[in-house]
């Protein structure tokens, strides 16, 4: 009898719908980390070339007569090919350093962006006779590629060859630090009065819906906000950390809220018992005895809030924080750019060299933020208590 | 010396004062503890409590002044408010000091007034909702007075071209002509909300079932996490890469079988924002599966079927509320999705069915009408916040929806 069930079409044709469904499953499971390896692999290749930077040995002639006319001091085979950010630089370096004045000095000095994409075998404006010319260089060694420790330390720049991360991540970190200085603090302090004091009514549960909606809303809506509110009627000043860090800060209080939440809830009553039994008043209950072992869960929060602010975009835009920024910011009221906003700027050039560039202050950014969340989820599951 | 920096040096001054009160008060009460005299509350509690009373009232003072000159309401002399506070610390300090005695209740009064912060603290969460209610329903009501809220709603052009000469001050004969319907514009968000879907359901829900019902423990806890990672990118990385590599590739494959697209076209930030909400959807739908009772399974696998028909004639149906809460939720995350949008869609409204056509969204209008160089009162302008309005209202009615039905849903099963 059971054999007769089991060689019955019928079943046969379930068994293979069975392995279907798990096959699909399997698919999906896959195709999503097949997405994943194809964005890496491609914005580590678009990105890697960045950390590189072609340079060219060149002559550079201290005279009067160049400091009226940089490009006359690089020596002419030279001179077409080296950057303009640097034949800028050749009055100040006379005028910092007056030794200079009436010597030569053989240097190595950044390639323009067109030489750097010719160089790295990529699309570029040069003419044949020019790229002749740089092959020639090549096989005496006067144009080579060295490590772009530029990318680091420059702002940016309307030169690719000489732009870099380094104010826009200036501006990154200061609006992190407003933005965990405002949320933190309210963000605990709120987590405390829902779950340690409020009473069960209208009010407490409105303050629920209310947090669970904002951790929904679109992040542009904040973005508003942030326009409205505190640049055209608490006049804070546009484009600068302050206005990113008070718009951020709001954006990544529920996230605050709901982890510390989560970490409270986590304490066993036990605790509150035994510390009200022996005379401790409510605040000296959640100080002494609960805000100390939750305080991991709080950090774990924290960081997963800090790592969303950091890469988010699109209310930063609103505020004005896409204003090109050479220079790193001194004050919280500078105008200011931040990171993701910076590669915002960058995808949009028309240069070709800036694509490079973009993929690898993509890979700073989600270096960064992979390590915080590596850091959180390592965090969590080092404190994770078993009461 | 600027009011701005007066008001800074004296929420300074306060904390000096406030340590010195702290320790006399502090030194005040071990004395009676050391004459064996029985006390309410610790001597730090009357510390606390008279650096509470004499702090605040003028901290409070100076803040608010702050507040009413950064808006521009009322500006106080720096003179009256010096004096003020000196007034309200000097007052403070002398009450404070009177009423501390052995059997005061310093504990209790200090813990209120840390209550009454707590709560001032959770209704932070509580203005930022009105602020963004209030900020964008202001503006949009002066746009849809000079707009009309119908035609916005209804019309099928969008022109503002030239509102943009009159907010440069170059408004004319043809001033008027400027059109803000916003038909195509919900369109464009439609569309691509739509295709990220179609990428975002199927793969997120199978992914969801296959982790809940046939994954061993192991592969579950390395697969999470990196679909987890998904999740962790920020929008800006998936708008340039679905400006600089999708879309050719797009372009490249319409190209050979004959099609024709635009380099802006709706497909790419489609499918890549359907990438970016497969997490959300898995995850979503991977918690309610999992809220379904094991005795529903297990009375359905009892009764010979296999693991497949199980999953979709007990499990899924048992768990569609919650699944349907998770399209919501998906559905307004795509809608609100901005940077993808901006970067790889179109900047041109579009009414059109063909999604290799260029089309733009909501928030690509929102953000390219306020980080142009307008005035901030140019129709323009204000037409970003007649836009974040219907934004606002689509995505909480999303919300919502989608917190009732999972309430619902956890009701029946918890």
């Amino acid at each position: 009898m059971s054999s007769l069930i089991e060689s019955s079409q019928a079943n046969k044709r379930r068994y293979r719908a069975e392995k279907r469904f798990k096959f699909y499953g399997f698919v999906a499971i896959l195709l999503s980390l097949g997405f994943l390896l194809f964005f890496f692999a491609d914005i580590i290749r678009k990105g890697y070339p960045a950390f590189q930077q072609t340079e060219i040995k060149a002559e550079i002639t201290y005279s009067k007569e160049t400091v009226e006319i940089p490009p006359l001091a690089v020596n002419e085979q030279a001179r077409d090919f080296v950057s303009r950010g640097f034949l800028r630089m050749i009055p100040s370096q006379v005028e910092n350093n007056p030794d200079l004045m009436g010597n030569t000095i053989t240097k190595w000095v950044v390639a323009n962006d067109d030489v750097d994409q010719y160089v790295k075998g990529q699309p570029n404006g040069l003419s044949s006779s020019e790229k002749q010319k740089i092959d020639k260089m090549k096989k005496e060694g006067k144009i080579d590629l060295s490590f772009n420790k530029y990318f680091f330390i420059n702002g940016d720049s309307k030169m690719p060859e000489i732009s870099g991360i380094f104010s826009a991540a200036v501006g990154t970190l200061y609006v992190i630090i407003l933005t965990v200085l405002f949320s933190v603090p309210i963000g605990v302090m709120s987590a405390i009065y829902l779950e340690e004091y409020a009473p069960d009514n209208m009010f407490t549960r409105s303050i629920e819906v209310n947090i669970n909606n904002l951790a929904a809303i679109p992040s542009i809506l904040f973005g508003l906000l942030g326009l409205a509110v505190f640049i055209n009627f608490f006049g804070v000043p546009r484009s600068s950390a302050l206005a990113g860090g008070l718009t951020l800060s709001l954006m990544t209080l529920p996230v605050i809220i709901i982890s510390t939440r989560a970490s409270l809830q986590a304490v066993p009553d036990s605790i509150r018992h035994g510390a009200l039994a022996v005379g401790a008043s409510r605040w000296q209950m959640i100080w002494h005895h609960i805000l100390p072992v939750s305080v991991p869960g709080i950090l774990t929060g924290t960081i997963l809030g800090v790592a969303r602010a950091m890469g988010e975009t699109a209310p930063l835009l609103l505020v004005g924080m896409m204003a090109y920024i050479p220079e790193a910011p001194n004050s919280f009221t500078d105008a200011a750019t931040v990171l993701p906003a910076q590669i915002y700027t960058w995808a949009s050039a028309s240069q070709r060299a800036y694509v490079e560039r973009t993929a690898a202050a993509i890979l700073v950014l989600l270096v960064i933020l992979l390590t915080l969340n590596a850091a959180a989820i390592w965090l969590r599951n080092r404190n994770e208590k078993k009461w | 010396m600027s009011l701005g920096n007066l008001i800074f040096i004296v929420l300074c001054g306060i904390v000096p004062l406030a340590y010195i009160a702290y320790i006399i008060t502090t030194r005040k009460a071990s004395m009676w503890e050391n004459q064996n005299i029985a006390i309410h509350s610790r001597p730090y509690m009357h510390g606390w409590f008279v650096v509470v009373i004499m702090g605040i009232p003028s901290m409070l003072v100076s803040i608010i002044a702050g507040l009413l000159h950064v808006t521009g309401i009322y500006s106080v002399s720096p003179f009256i408010l010096i004096a003020a506070c000196i007034v309200l610390v000097a007052s403070g300090l002398t009450v404070g000091l009177k009423k501390i005695s052995p059997d005061f209740r310093a504990r209790n009064k200090v813990e209120n007034v840390i209550k009454w912060f707590l709560v001032a603290a959770s209704l932070v969460s509580i203005m930022t909702t009105v602020g963004i209610v209030l900020s964008i329903l202001f503006e949009a009501l002066r746009f849809f007075d000079s707009v009309g809220f119908w035609n916005f709603i209804i019309g099928t052009s969008w022109n503002p071209d030239t509102a943009f000469l009159s907010g440069a001050g170059r408004g004319g004969e043809q001033a008027a002509n400027a059109e803000f319907g916003a038909v195509p514009i919900f369109a464009g968000t439609f569309m691509i909300t739509f295709i990220a879907m179609c990428v975002a359901v199927p793969i997120g829900l199978f992914s969801a079932v296959f982790l809940a019902e046939y994954a061993t423990p192991r592969f579950r806890k390395i697969m999470k996490p990196l679909l987890e990672v998904l999740a962790g990118i920020p929008t800006v990385v998936y708008g340039f890469f679905a400006a600089i590599t999708v879309s050719p590739l797009v372009v490249k494959l319409a190209g050979t079988v004959g099609l024709e697209a635009a380099y802006t076209n709706a497909l790419a930030p489609g499918m890549v924002m359907g990438i970016m909400i497969i997490p959300l959807m898995s995850s979503l739908s991977d918690d309610v599966i999992n809220a379904v009772p094991r005795s529903l399974r297990e009375g359905s696998l009892a009764l010979g079927t296999t693991v497949a028909e199980t999953t979709k004639k007990v499990v899924l149906p048992a768990a569609l509320p919650g699944i349907v809460s998770a399209f919501l939720l998906s559905v307004s995350r795509a809608i609100g999705e901005t940077m993808i949008v901006v970067m790889a869609a179109g900047l041109r409204p579009n009414l059109t069915a063909n999604p290799l056509e260029g089309m733009t969204t909501v928030t690509v209008r929102i953000v390219d009408s306020l980080t142009g160089d307008q005035s901030f009162d140019s129709l323009e302008t204000l037409s970003a916040f007649g836009l974040g309005f219907v934004l606002l209202i689509l995505t909480l009615i999303l919300n919502i929806i989608s917190t009732i039905i999972v309430r619902k849903f956890r009701e029946k099963y918890e």
